[in-house]
């Protein structure tokens, strides 16, 4: 299991309404169904993904993100999630304000564009850095919008968006004092609970 | 005619009937003292009488959804592509029911049949059938087959209204309910299509309101009019292209009112054998059924309250390039049951057959109503 979605578990409470924006196979869900009796649904564009939510009982409405969440009515879901997707929207400022329209809370983690990994790359090579966890190339990459821990968190101040919790972990999704010490520059992936 | 019936069908099947004789009370006010209904099983119903699946058909369909009535069939039953031994709808685990519904002409009481009042066919004194109408009489069967509860009840077109009327009506009877290419009602410019082909059927000289057979004839030429109009709605702009392009009969221009084009002489063919087929008082009544059809109506129009009322599990599927009933309009129909709160899963199948999709095998679609229907067999409810 991917240990992030241990991570979310914990900011889940039981039984609450969630929506899973950009589902992908529908684990997340699967899981919280078990271990937290969430109903709700998955958001995918996927067609196999749909599949395989389908196939779990894991319910799942096709949909491109991009083309907004505006049919969803204000606040009709406890939790809003979107893990790994954001980086790939049209519009992300768009979509996190959406989430918290639609959810009153909302959780989303993202690749950190701030990493010294990266930043390294693009210093050494001039280059856009591809990495593992970053396998793209430029022209071909779905991640559309990179961002930083920082600049997501300059837009929460902006938008007047609470941060309720964040942690921030390596792609292995572990913590360590070197990421507490300086998150932006040794994280990888941060989660976010957020709220107005 | 199949030489050798192929492995993956459910072989030759006979029609089987069931005569109610329990009036049945219908939404227009009026009632049908006694009915029959013709219907076809595919599979073993379990002990528990916990596998079973019922089948609704669309406008011009019937009974006659899988298999072969006879080794002399040219074609199998219209659904044979996903109903069978390891299809979509997989016999080896399932109960299959398909039933050919009231008002129609494959054998169930309809217009055809002999009014118990008047000792003459009811022709156009038939009750004009709503779909919950039908629901009810399904029900009924349900009941006579032992069927306490569907695994699922299936439906695409038409055939997934009278599913998703199941689901508002009998809550508690069905497990799954799959809406294909489906639509919570019909619009302005679905009525409109159907009010042309009614206008074709009613203006034909041998149409004699409705008396055709009074008079030894039947309304041919209205009926093959308003197949090829629907015939046109049911298939995409790209797959006549596709089909057809502008290849010529003859190869060369005509300069006569003849069919030149490959695509007239299609459609003139599939209108006289359907006209053929079927009976013009039945197609009337459909296409009423088809443009009454409003569960929402019910609730002032708020759908989503509606649906409330269902327990089961949905599923929802559309093809991209349906325009009869577009995507947006499952859409609409998933809106309403998300913001119920209801067990709902939607994909918009990539297909370029139009509204036909529905009836081929198409491999995404085959895994989701296999996926869906096994879901329900684990009990994948939350």
């Amino acid at each position: 299991m991917r240990p992030d979605l241990d991570y979310i578990e914990r900011w889940i409470s039981n039984g609450s309404h969630v929506l899973d924006l950009g589902c992908g196979d529908g684990s997340l869900l699967a899981l919280l169904r078990q271990r937290k009796q969430v109903t709700g649904y998955g958001m995918e564009i996927d067609t196999q993904n749909i599949l395989s939510c389908v196939r779990q009982g894991v319910d799942v409405i096709h949909q491109d993100l991009n083309e907004g969440l505006d049919d969803i009515d204000d606040q009709s879901f406890d939790t809003v999630i979107m893990t790994q997707s954001l980086q790939q929207t049209h519009k992300p400022d768009r979509i996190v304000e959406d989430m918290l329209r639609i959810g009153k809370q909302a959780i989303v983690t993202f690749p950190n564009f701030g990493h010294w990994t990266v930043r390294s790359y693009l210093a050494l090579h001039g280059r856009m850095p591809v990495s593992e966890n970053l396998p793209y190339t430029w022209y071909d990459t779905p991640n559309i919008h990179f961002f930083t821990f920082r600049d997501f968190e300059v837009l929460c101040r902006e938008r007047n968006i609470k941060i309720l919790e964040r942690t921030v972990v390596d792609r292995n999704h572990q913590a360590n004092w070197k990421i507490s010490l300086m998150p932006n520059l040794m994280g990888e992936i941060a989660l976010y609970h957020i709220t107005r | 005619m199949p030489t050798d019936i192929p492995a993956d069908s459910v072989g030759l099947i006979q029609p089987q009937s069931a005569f109610f004789e329990d009036a049945l009370p219908l939404r227009c006010g009026r009632s049908l003292s006694n009915y029959t209904l013709v219907y076809e099983t595919y599979g073993t119903l379990n002990a528990d009488a916990s596998n079973a699946i019922l089948i609704c058909h669309a406008l011009s369909g019937h009974h006659h959804a899988a298999g072969y009535n006879s080794i002399e069939d040219r074609k199998p039953g219209w659904w044979d592509a996903c109903i069978g031994p390891g299809k979509a709808i997989d016999t080896n685990r399932y109960f299959v029911v398909s039933l050919n519904n009231l008002g129609g002409c494959h054998g169930s009481t309809g217009p055809m049949s002999q009014d118990p009042e008047t000792g003459r066919p009811y022709g156009p004194d038939f009750p004009i059938i709503a779909v919950r109408d039908w629901v009810k009489s399904q029900a009924r069967l349900a009941d006579r087959l032992g069927i306490d509860c569907w695994h699922a009840v299936i439906g695409g077109s038409l055939g997934g209204m009278q599913a998703l009327r199941w689901s508002i009506d009998y809550p508690d009877r069905l497990k799954g309910c799959a809406v294909i290419a489906s639509a919570p009602k019909l619009s302005a410019q679905n009525i409109a299509f159907n009010e042309v082909a009614r206008q074709a059927i009613v203006s034909d000289p041998d149409f004699h309101q409705g008396r055709y057979f009074d008079h030894d004839t039947r309304p041919k030429r209205g009926l093959m009019l308003a197949r090829m109009l629907g015939h046109i709605t049911y298939l995409s702009d790209s797959s006549m292209r596709e089909k057809f392009g502008r290849d010529l009969r003859t190869g060369k221009l005509n300069f006569n009112f003849d069919a030149d084009f490959e695509v007239e002489s299609y459609l003139r063919y599939q209108g006289e054998n359907f006209s053929d087929q079927f009976d013009a008082n039945t197609y009337l009544l459909m296409t009423k059924a088809l443009d009454y059809f409003d569960p929402a109506g019910d609730h002032d129009g708020d759908l989503a309250r509606c649906l409330s009322q269902a327990h089961c599990r949905f599923l929802v599927a559309s093809f991209s390039t349906d325009w009869r009933f577009a995507p947006e309009r499952s859409e609409e129909l998933v809106r309403a049951l998300t913001r119920a709160r209801r067990q709902v899963s939607y994909l918009e199948i990539d297909a370029p057959q139009g509204h036909d999709a529905f009836l081929f095998p198409i491999p995404e679609y085959v895994a989701l109503i296999e996926g869906f229907l096994g879901s329900l067999a684990n009990g994948g409810t939350a």
